[in-house]
């Protein structure tokens, strides 16, 4: 906003014409880049599956209609995994919110017994990781390998807690002190005062874990053998890798049968659509909550 | 502060840190408690044999990295990946900057809006959302690129992008960019949003035109916040994250993909040599550690300024 607040009255230059019609054309370019693959796949999700194999589809969608998505949901283990991801979204979420908002507020708090000393406690916990080898014999040992629990086990923070704290220490004394001589305790002070207040800032929180939940993938690979408890973006890249063979043993001239046949040739379509339902949720949700997210990262650069 | 004792168990304080102690045990039990597993390291550790009854191997398994001749080809193998797509990703850091920069020199508010959110949309999305993306964009059969590149006729075959090994980890670290950008660009714009308005004024009545302003105001303002992401950067010179390299790897790009984060899962889970890379995660830690202090002790010695 350096320069584009002035000579807002007067005609704007030529140079400054030609500037801010190059400039905007690459921005152009770049937020198309970022839009187009989800715009393209859509299409393709929505398209007569045939006139997409034969590669006739580009910008416009022909021959629409909406089987593509009931076909995703019948596909096997799609709908296991659509309840657990949902489910590890939605409790993981919860969880990391409350607790994150929580832990920062007593954070916040400068009677908080040794409070120096657990906030670093919590916080190394971010730049230092034990390794991936202890991690796993870790879960071994506790019995949560092929567990629901493990995925939602993490929902401690440091992260999210160090932002609730520093956008909670933003937050006037007077508030909490007139309800401290009411006589009210830390719960109640949290979920009467703080909480509600500190609604930007859990919303920011909420999106970040949700969208981490949802595009979790890694942790099933390393601690999910058990089938039933696959994440969406497991079962989607299964699914890609899957068909992919299919394709280039076509390809190699190897005889298929019939059924796999048919199999390939939608297969195209059915991954679009299964990347789709797994893409539009987050695409719907997350222009809603830009706004709260950005102005969250704001106040944390500017504090931090 | 209070001539009286008042014992612990009244203190309002200590009562604060109960409520939130059941979180710190859970931190404690999955965040500290693996670091018992260091241990094994030392230990010629199979599943199910409990240490008492394993070899000793003192530091076998750590000179093994150095001394053992295919460990120390492979070892190479997975630090020039590691090092070469990190050395390179940072040609590409001060992108983001620049970014918000010069998005800041749009006049029109609902277009930058536009410009933000679209960039930011893939930050949000998995990777292997990417990796679908990928398949569909450049896929050898059915991609889209390759479609168009066969009826323009500026090809004769299709390119097989997602195999070829050739400019594979500029790929991986464009795909990286793509991902990114956008989002890192929104720490920039808080920094800019904090700039002082005067200063451009002032410059403006001297008669400093746009790209002067931008060189002499702007960018000084953004330098810290690049330099505290550089500093942390190389804290995680050896990191590259997982996903992004399993996930890409095939047949044929897996040999070049296999940085040490995927080095060490395929390793360790995959053939079940937990001593040896217990030993190399170790020492990607503490290596990780002395990165980390010494890139905030150099930036303290240049800028004057660390971030520990």
């Amino acid at each position: 906003m350096s320069t584009a607040v002035m000579g807002k009255k007067k005609r704007m230059p030529f140079g400054e014409v030609c500037f801010q019609v190059i400039t905007g054309f690459i921005f152009l370019l770049a937020a198309l880049v970022c839009i187009f693959p989800f715009y393209y796949m859509l299409v393709m999700s929505i398209s007569d599956n045939y006139l997409v194999s034969i590669g006739q589809i580009f910008l416009i969608p022909k021959g629409i209609h909406f089987k593509n998505y009931v076909e995703a949901f019948k596909m096997g283990g799609f709908i296991e995994a659509f309840w657990v991801t949902l489910g590890r979204t939605v409790i993981g979420t919860a969880l990391t919110a409350i607790t994150s908002a929580w832990m920062g507020y007593s954070f916040a708090k400068p009677e908080f017994w040794g409070r120096k000393f657990w906030f670093k406690f919590l916080m190394v916990t971010m730049y230092f990781s034990a390794g991936l080898i202890p991690g796993y014999l870790n879960m071994k040992m506790l019995g949560l390998l092929d567990t629901f629990l493990i995925y939602i086990i993490g929902f401690v923070s440091a992260y999210n807690t160090l932002l609730a704290k520093t956008f909670i220490e933003s937050l006037p004394a007077s508030l909490e002190e007139s309800a401290m001589l009411d006589g009210a305790g830390y719960l109640t002070i949290f979920f009467r005062i703080i909480l509600p207040l500190s609604m930007p800032i859990v919303a920011t929180l909420c999106v970040f874990t949700a969208v981490g939940h949802w595009s979790s993938y890694m942790d099933t690979v390393l601690y999910i053998k058990d089938p039933n408890l696959y994440t969406l973006q497991f079962v989607l890249y299964n699914y890609i890798n899957q068909s992919q063979k299919l394709a280039s043993l076509m390809q190699d001239g190897a005889v298929i049968s019939e059924d796999a046949l048919k199999n390939v040739v939608s297969a195209q379509s059915l991954r679009v659509t299964v990347t789709m339902i797994i893409t539009l949720p987050v695409l719907f949700v997350y222009p809603f909550f830009q706004k709260y997210f950005v102005k969250g990262i704001m106040i944390g650069a500017i504090k931090g | 502060m209070n001539k009286k004792k008042i014992p612990l168990y009244k203190q309002k304080g200590f009562h604060l840190f109960l409520m939130n102690l059941p979180f710190l045990i859970l931190v404690f039990i999955l965040s500290y408690l693996p670091l018992r597993g260091w241990i094994n390291a030392f230990y010629n550790y199979k599943p199910g044999i409990p240490l008492s009854q394993s070899t000793f191997t003192g530091l076998k398994y750590f000179t093994m990295m150095f001394s053992d001749r295919l460990a120390v080809k492979e070892i190479g193998r997975v630090m020039a990946n590691t090092l070469g797509i990190n050395i390179i990703s940072y040609f590409f850091s001060p992108l983001a900057m620049i970014f918000a920069m010069f998005l800041t020199e749009i006049k029109s508010k609902w277009y930058k809006k536009f410009v933000q959110t679209a960039t930011t949309l893939p930050h949000f999305i998995s990777w292997v959302t990417v990796y679908a993306i990928a398949f569909a964009l450049f896929s050898v059969n059915d991609g889209l690129i390759n479609y168009l590149l066969l009826q323009f006729g500026w090809v004769e075959e299709p390119i097989n992008f997602l195999v070829e090994t050739k400019g594979l980890w500029l790929k991986m670290i464009l795909w990286g960019v793509w991902k990114g950008t956008g989002w890192s660009a929104i720490l920039y714009f808080a920094a800019i949003s904090g700039i002082d308005q005067e200063m451009y004024e002032a410059a403006m009545i001297d008669g400093a035109g746009r790209f002067r302003m931008m060189l002499h105001i702007t960018l000084p303002h953004l330098i810290p916040t690049f330099f505290v992401l550089l500093i942390l950067s190389i804290g995680n010179f050896l990191n590259t994250g997982m996903e992004q390299y399993m996930l890409f790897s095939n047949p044929m790009t897996a040999d070049k993909l296999e940085v040490l984060d995927l080095y060490v899962y395929n390793q360790g889970l995959i053939k079940v040599q937990y001593s040896y890379t217990t030993a190399v995660g170790m020492l990607k830690s503490i290596v990780g550690i002395v990165l980390l202090f010494g890139a905030n002790q150099l930036s303290k010695m240049i800028r004057g300024y660390g971030i520990m």
